[in-house]
């Protein structure tokens, strides 16, 4: 019988002094290896887990809301506290769905230096989803060494924007700005670094007799399992389906780039960490790719829709018109056409969506925000059941689930 | 007079609006345009009712009804291959239909191809869960119970999602202040330290730019300390600045520029 006072509350629905010899375990929501703020409720049979309840919601902040009540260019900023370790790729999923719905094309240089964004974030995505899920299963070297090359794709990303952390470097309509004079060959060199330094971490993790123990064969997905929870991203590949929006379904650029979807059959942690690697390969030969297509393109940066998008700086500044424009955009913001639109974009972590509805007034009347990890916290009702407690810690990690964007 | 404001919308509004604009509207389609979906179409108006169908935006969108959900996200999985339910929510127009649009965004893998069910459901009615069909509906319709307050039945385990269970009120309605409302200002204060606690406490503030500057608790006085909870609202003590080194102490040293360096790379 529980006896609730101030300091400790009624917790409903759950028993913790039970006859039938479970335990419950109360992980969470401060614990290291939630990666947020992630509360689990376990019963233990033993070690073994038999049912599993996560609970959200301590990061809401109320982004959905958020949006209804800020002019489109307003929420772009808010976009980067959703998925916080790749800001970009949130900034990009807003933009492009904006842009779907004014029924407007970026020009191609920005939407190159975009991609280059995009892929610079993967990385440095991946590279953090590598350190942290190595520490919380024992390899405390992996977080120093990931976290130093993160720290130079971070550095690169600064020189473009400014910003380390929350970029908001993309723009409705293209992007604010061209690349310093030296990023190139800056962005080149850390390839090169980071392509061996990759080759290292493999020689550390891949055939490493505990990593293995500890990531083969647990937290299968079958692919029965992926498609009905929605899983996307790493963890839809990482059960044999070959399915990667920026191939299948491509968007910007990404049709005229060459690159390898890898996916694995083992449907367990390990497939997925080896998927994760490759694809760190293939986010530097698109970048590679990239730096060419760069320099033939033209200087245009922002698209010409005068109904929605400022003028450049020096027209706003020499043309009348368009200074009252802009006056009329930063004040009372765009009016997009009416209608709804879902776009969806390869983010990091998974499928990232953006479901707008517009009534033809500056703000958005509904803004549906489809977070990968949202889907994926969900399996954990299901996929944790059976495992052993140690495993909880491995698949959380491996999920590579973000509160920013599940809570949002 | 006062300013007019609707009750059943209390968000943001435009703050100007010219008479004349006429807003342009996404182009729709017809689904003839599109070879796969119109055949899906075909197979689909055979066994259901469309009330409208188009294409938006490269997705078919079929408006349908709410009574024949489940058999339709039956029928979409198992004969349309439309096998992913990717999203699924409400949107409010409790104010200009009394009741929820309710939308279901399909992916087929096979296809690549998107579909988006969309149907009308009244203020008072509820819809069928489809948790047996896709999972990914389970915490799906718990969030949109939870921020709109759609009711679903048959759910397996129906309990909000994201806001606290005895939070009251769902927040993603129009009708929601976008401060929050009067119970969520006492929300924290009657679940920490009781009811009894809100006249010493006050209503949570609200307002994240908010500054008191007799505040010795929270904030630091830069340049200007006084020990912490010291009572500065009748009397503010004069505290002259002055820097550490001016008093020859061992720690801290002048910075003299000509004898610093700037690093050409990082080491």
């Amino acid at each position: 019988m529980q006896q609730p006072n101030r300091l400790k509350p009624f917790f409903e629905n759950i028993n913790f002094e039970r006859e039938d010899n479970t335990m419950m375990v109360n992980f969470g929501p401060q614990h290291p290896s939630a990666h947020g703020q992630l509360r689990l409720i376990l019963e233990l049979q033993g070690e073994e887990v038999v049912k599993s309840r996560p609970m959200i919601g301590y990061l809401h902040r109320g982004m959905e809301k958020m949006a209804e009540n800020m002019i489109y260019n307003e929420f772009l900023p808010t976009t980067d506290r959703m998925d916080y370790i790749a800001a970009t790729s949130n900034n990009y999923g807003y933009a492009l769905a904006i842009e779907k719905l004014l029924g407007i094309e970026a020009p191609r240089r920005a939407e190159i230096i975009r991609t280059m964004l995009l892929e610079l974030n993967r990385i440095t995505s991946h590279l953090f989803w590598l350190a942290t899920h190595a520490l919380d299963v024992g390899a405390m070297s992996m977080f120093l060494y990931c976290f130093r090359e993160r720290e130079y794709a971070m550095d690169l990303i600064e020189d473009y924007c400014g910003a380390r952390l929350t970029h908001s470097a993309v723009r409705i309509g293209g992007v604010p700005l061209d690349l310093p004079s030296n990023w190139i060959a800056d962005c080149l060199s850390f390839l090169e670094i980071l392509e061996t330094e990759i080759k290292k971490y493999e020689g550390l993790l891949t055939e490493n007799r505990i990593w293995k123990m500890r990531l083969e064969n647990v937290g299968i997905i079958t692919p029965k399992m992926a498609k009905s929870w929605g899983c996307s991203g790493i963890a839809l590949r990482g059960s044999g389906i070959k399915w990667d929006l920026r191939k299948e379904m491509p968007y910007g650029i990404y049709d005229e780039l060459d690159f390898d979807v890898p996916i694995s059959h083992t449907c367990d942690s390990y497939g997925r960490y080896k998927i994760c690697i490759e694809e760190m390969y293939q986010s530097s030969k698109i970048l590679k790719q990239l730096m060419p297509m760069y320099k033939k393109s033209d200087s245009q940066l922002m698209a010409h829709a005068p109904n929605y998008i400022s003028a450049p700086k020096e027209q706003i500044m020499t043309q009348n018109y368009s200074l009252m424009q802009h006056f009329v955009l930063v004040t009372q913001g765009m009016r997009p056409p009416v209608g709804e639109v879902y776009v969806a974009t390869e983010s990091p972590k998974g499928e990232l969506g953006y479901f707008v509805v517009s009534d033809g007034s500056p703000y958005a009347y509904r803004m549906k925000i489809r977070a990968p990890s949202f889907q994926h916290t969900a399996l954990l009702e299901e996929i944790l059941v059976g495992l052993q407690l140690a495993d909880v810690v491995t698949l959380i990690g491996n999920l590579n689930i973000v509160f920013g964007e599940i809570d949002r | 007079m006062r300013k007019y404001t609707p009750k059943d919308n209390v968000q943001r509004q435009a703050p100007f609006s010219d008479r004349f604009f006429v807003s342009p509207s996404v182009p729709r389609f017809d689904i003839s345009n599109d070879e796969i979906f119109s055949k899906d179409y075909e197979s689909f108006t055979k066994a259901f009712k469309v009330k409208d169908a188009y294409i938006e935006h490269t997705h078919l969108v079929l408006n349908v009804d709410k009574n024949d959900i489940v058999e339709i996200m039956n029928f979409l999985s198992k004969e349309l291959e439309y096998d992913m339910l990717i999203e699924m929510s409400a949107i409010d127009y409790l104010a200009a239909k009394d009741g929820y649009e309710l939308f279901y965004e399909m992916l087929s893998l096979s296809k690549h191809k998107r579909l988006r069910i969309k149907c009308f459901l009244n203020k008072d009615d509820a819809v069928e869960s489809i948790t047996s069909i896709f999972d990914s509906a389970n915490w799906s319709e718990r969030e949109m119970y939870d921020m709109l307050g759609v009711k679903v039945l048959n759910h397996p385990n129906m309990k909000r999602l994201i806001m606290p269970d005895d939070w009251y009120d769902h927040p993603l309605r129009k009708t929601y202040p976008l401060q929050g409302d009067e119970a969520a200002s006492w929300y924290e204060v009657d679940k920490i330290f009781g009811k009894e606690a809100r006249d010493v406490i006050g209503p949570e503030q609200r307002d994240p730019a908010a500054i008191d500057r007799y505040d010795t608790e929270r904030f630091a006085r830069l340049g200007h300390e006084v020990p912490y909870q010291t009572d500065i609202r009748e009397f503010e003590p004069i505290t002259p600045i002055s820097y550490q080194e001016e008093d020859s102490s061992k720690i801290m040293k002048k910075l003299k520029p000509e004898e610093s360096v700037v690093l050409k790379r990082r080491r």
